[in-house]
């Protein structure tokens, strides 16, 4: 059981490598922002540490350039970070059975990234490979805003400015296999895009809610027709 | 302020994992939990990958290569590796 549990962690570490590659650039700019922003070095890191978020921490940046309450900081970040409740509750569907406080445990690692990386896995989910996979997405994250706080940006600019291709690069790399395999999920990805591109266009919605709203408007839509298409084979058959 | 932000930051990604544990939801609602990370990916990745540096093409170029990599059946470092050295090609000649 332990030998199982050490060898699922290491899997989920092997395939959190492309995340922590990700976040390095975004990390380490978030550190140089944060230290422009006024931040002291053990509050950046103390963030990253304790909210392990980007958007939501780079928009709590912005916003504390501009004065604005905490308050009101904090409930912006609950907006943007309201999406990871809709793949929180696709993960449950995914993970094996485990006690609430290792569920607890790993849900804090739950990000768009780590998330995309379990979800598009074959078959259940464990605990240790969750663990692994969150292990290394966050070590990442938090060295690397620490690192873009003392040293400024670190990178050359040019590859600096490639790897801000990175999480995409690795988006498209989880997607396209599953693309293959059905029809299915090419109409799931492409409705999602293109609502989103609507409502962000549009400025009809903010960032954060054009997600949940593409992601849940796709899902539910694409699963009402196949479920119609089902149901009208069924009664040709009777 | 960062403790706050760690909170509601940890409830929305913490409760559904302890809510409808072991729970046996509607077949449609599970189907729609299953279609979801392909939906999502689908949002994440577009439209902001254009956004990515100003040049426009940046994005353009570096997705067209993640998915000609991905379509060949690449592994998912080696499309990652591949785009970064595609755009640091790029931005080398460009």
């Amino acid at each position: 059981m332990t030998i199982n549990q050490g060898t699922e962690f290491k899997k989920g570490i092997q395939a959190g490598i492309s995340i922590a590659i990700g976040y390095v650039p975004v990390a380490l700019t978030f550190g140089l922002i944060a230290k422009t922003t006024g931040l002291s070095l053990g509050e950046t890191v103390l963030m990253s540490m304790i909210v392990f978020a980007g958007a939501a921490q780079y928009m709590s940046l912005s916003l504390l350039a501009l004065g604005t309450g905490i308050f009101e900081i904090i409930l912006t970040t609950f907006i943007v970070n309201i999406r990871h409740f809709l793949m929180a509750a696709s993960l449950n569907e995914k993970m094996e059975t485990d006690r609430v406080f290792k569920r607890i445990l790993y849900s804090f690692g739950i990000t768009d990234e780590t998330f995309s990386v379990a979800a598009t896995q074959p078959g259940t989910v464990t605990t240790g490979y969750m663990l692994g996979l969150n292990s290394i997405a966050y070590m990442s994250w938090v060295f690397c805003s620490g690192i873009g706080f003392a040293i400024g940006a670190g990178l050359p600019q040019t590859l600096q400015q490639s790897m801000s291709i990175a999480l995409y690069a690795m988006f498209i790399g989880l997607l396209v296999p599953s693309m293959k395999q059905s029809v299915k999920v090419v109409f799931l990805a492409v409705v999602a895009a293109c609502l989103n591109l609507v409502f962000t266009m549009t400025e009809l919605l903010t960032a954060g809610w054009a997600i949940v709203a593409a992601t849940l408007i796709s899902a539910v839509l694409v699963e009402g027709i196949e479920t119609v298409k089902k149901k009208g084979k069924v009664t040709q058959v009777e | 302020m960062i403790i706050g932000m760690g909170i509601v930051t940890f409830l929305p990604r913490m409760l559904p994992l302890i809510m409808f544990r072991g729970q046996e939801l509607h077949p449609f609602i599970q189907g729609v939990l299953k279609n979801v990370p392909y939906a999502t990916l689908g949002a994440l990745i577009f439209p902001a990958v254009l956004y990515i540096q100003e040049d426009i093409w940046y994005g353009v170029i570096g997705a067209g290569a993640a998915f000609l990599a991905a379509f060949l059946g690449a592994n998912v470092i080696v499309v990652v590796i591949g785009s970064i050295a595609v755009l640091s090609a790029y931005s080398l000649f460009f």
